[in-house]
């Protein structure tokens, strides 16, 4: 593939991407470009197909036409495994593993047969602000704090690029504007490449370089956050 | 007192039937006037298990003068009833009849051939078939019970293992505490009545020894026998059969197969 200089390569990109399941059109030929260190923000209403194209991005489910690059690369080049570690997702709900928090992190990496020190632990708990939390039973943790060491094991796989799925709208009030506030932290100092499901409006607006509209399995428009959250 | 009556053991065996039969049937009506209708699930459950169980006695007496092959040909058709019955269970998983047919046939199958060889199990068609098929139909309920705790297992996880994925891991690693689970729930039911043998119950082996008129302690012995074989296939089917579905509900792109379509 040739660029222009000026344009960079994107991180992630989907080309036609289309996803039919039980005869319904679930994604419809979805083409968007993701370029590096973006936050890419998608809005729309429940059943737009959001989630699902989300789940297409890091091949949790196969599309069923059109294609998906990941740093130019075709997905069907790289082990789904691989491109798992490589675009880190972070759900709704956290669904950590029983256990302690320290195993949770420790998962993504040991998938790969890499140990993770304690210190690198205990670094990544400190960046979601769980310093010391390496021993502590996940069934004691409150949503908030489960929903951050999610977070933690995310990154604990060094992931390019993050895939984020309603990531606050499990939480109550307080904790939602502390994980946001974290995330937003974490995207632009780590300088992550995200893409963002929300379907609250003001959050896309406050988290997203650019805002993406979804309808029908269809990306309706997509552009600067002002100009697609008014129309 | 029925023996007083007939002397043709076949006759006196009939008899036998007839009383119990009654039997059942009175306990049909008592439930009847409490107002609980089953007469005629109870009236047909009666004839059809009498009419099947004599026709297999009946077969069962040309079979048992044929050689040995016969019997293994015998028990290789109810290791595929039996798959074809655990397959029923595992409605909504994929391959059940071919993963229940391995973990029945690999389970049963071994423990047969290796109880026979080990002379615990006579080649006598007499021995080899009833002991073969009930070796056969434990591995079918710990099949048919591992299978079905998977699913459920599995369906209610489709979260973490999907998150598990999404981590990098393999879909081995992804449902591996879920087959784990489902293995030591098909196991339990055959520990608790290992561990209870003898104390709560006289089961059916030695039971039918003693009133063949075997000596008690010759016949303790070969129940525990039967209950340790019991208990090895069950194992064995439940984690050959649970093993191979781990594989068989994930796509070759590594997704879950079953669960909501997205």
């Amino acid at each position: 593939m040739t660029h222009p200089p000026t344009t960079p390569l994107p991180k992630l990109e989907a080309r036609d991407l289309t996803r039919q399941a039980d005869g319904k059109i679930i994604v419809d030929h979805v083409s968007i470009k993701i370029f590096p260190a973006e936050v890419v923000a998608i809005v729309g209403p429940s059943g737009a197909g959001k989630s699902s194209l989300l789940r297409l991005l890091n091949r949790l489910d196969e599309p069923t036409s059109g294609t998906l690059y990941l740093q130019g690369v075709d997905y069907r080049e790289t082990s789904p495994r691989e491109l798992r570690q490589r675009v880190g997702m972070i759900m709704q709900m956290p669904y950590l593993f029983p256990g302690s928090a320290a195993e949770n992190v420790r998962f993504g990496p040991r998938q790969r047969n890499e140990g993770l020190p304690d210190a690198e632990i205990e670094r990544l708990l400190a960046r979601v602000g769980l310093p010391g939390f390496g021993e502590r039973d996940v069934a004691k943790l409150s949503g908030g704090e489960a929903q951050r060491l999610a977070i933690a094991r995310a990154l604990a796989n060094n992931p390019e690029a993050l895939l984020l799925d309603e990531p606050t709208s499990a939480l109550d009030e307080d904790a939602k504007a502390v994980v946001e506030s974290l995330l937003e932290e974490i995207i632009r100092s780590e300088g992550l490449t995200c893409v963002w499901v929300t379907h609250d409006r003001a959050q896309a607006a406050r988290m997203g370089d650019r805002v993406a509209m979804m309808e029908a399995g269809r990306l309706l428009r997509i552009g600067a956050p002002e100009e697609v959250l008014r129309a | 007192m029925l023996n007083h009556f007939f002397t043709d053991p076949i006759t006196l065996a009939a008899a036998q039937a007839l009383v119990a039969g009654l039997m059942a049937l009175g306990m049909m009506l008592i439930a009847s006037w409490s107002g609980i209708h089953l007469e005629k699930e109870i009236v047909i459950a009666l004839l059809r298990g009498l009419v099947q169980v004599v026709a297999v006695g009946a077969v069962l007496l040309y079979i048992f003068k044929g050689p040995a092959l016969v019997g293994f040909v015998i028990l290789a058709a109810m290791m595929a009833l039996a798959a074809k019955t655990a397959e029923k269970r595992a409605k909504g998983l994929p391959g059940a009849f071919k993963v229940g047919l391995y973990g029945i046939g690999v389970g049963a199958g071994s423990v047969i051939l290796l109880m026979t060889w080990a002379g615990v199990i006579d080649t006598k068609l007499t021995a080899l078939i009833p002991i073969g098929s009930m070796i056969i139909a434990n591995s079918m309920n710990a099949t048919s019970l591992a299978l079905d705790r998977f699913q459920g297992e599995v369906r209610s996880h489709i979260g973490h293992i999907e998150t598990a994925l999404a981590l990098g891991a393999a879909p081995k690693t992804a449902v591996r505490p879920y087959a784990q689970a489902a293995v030591k729930a098909s196991l339990i039911p055959r520990i608790d009545s290992l561990r209870s043998l003898g104390i709560v119950w006289i089961p059916g082996v030695m039971t039918g020894m003693l009133l063949g008129g075997s000596q008690p302690v010759h016949a303790a012995f070969y129940q525990f026998v039967v209950m340790a074989m019991i208990l090895t296939v069950s194992g064995l089917a439940s984690l050959i059969s649970t093993l191979l579905m781990a594989g068989y509900i994930f796509t070759p792109a590594e997704q879950l197969a079953i669960g909501v379509q997205h």
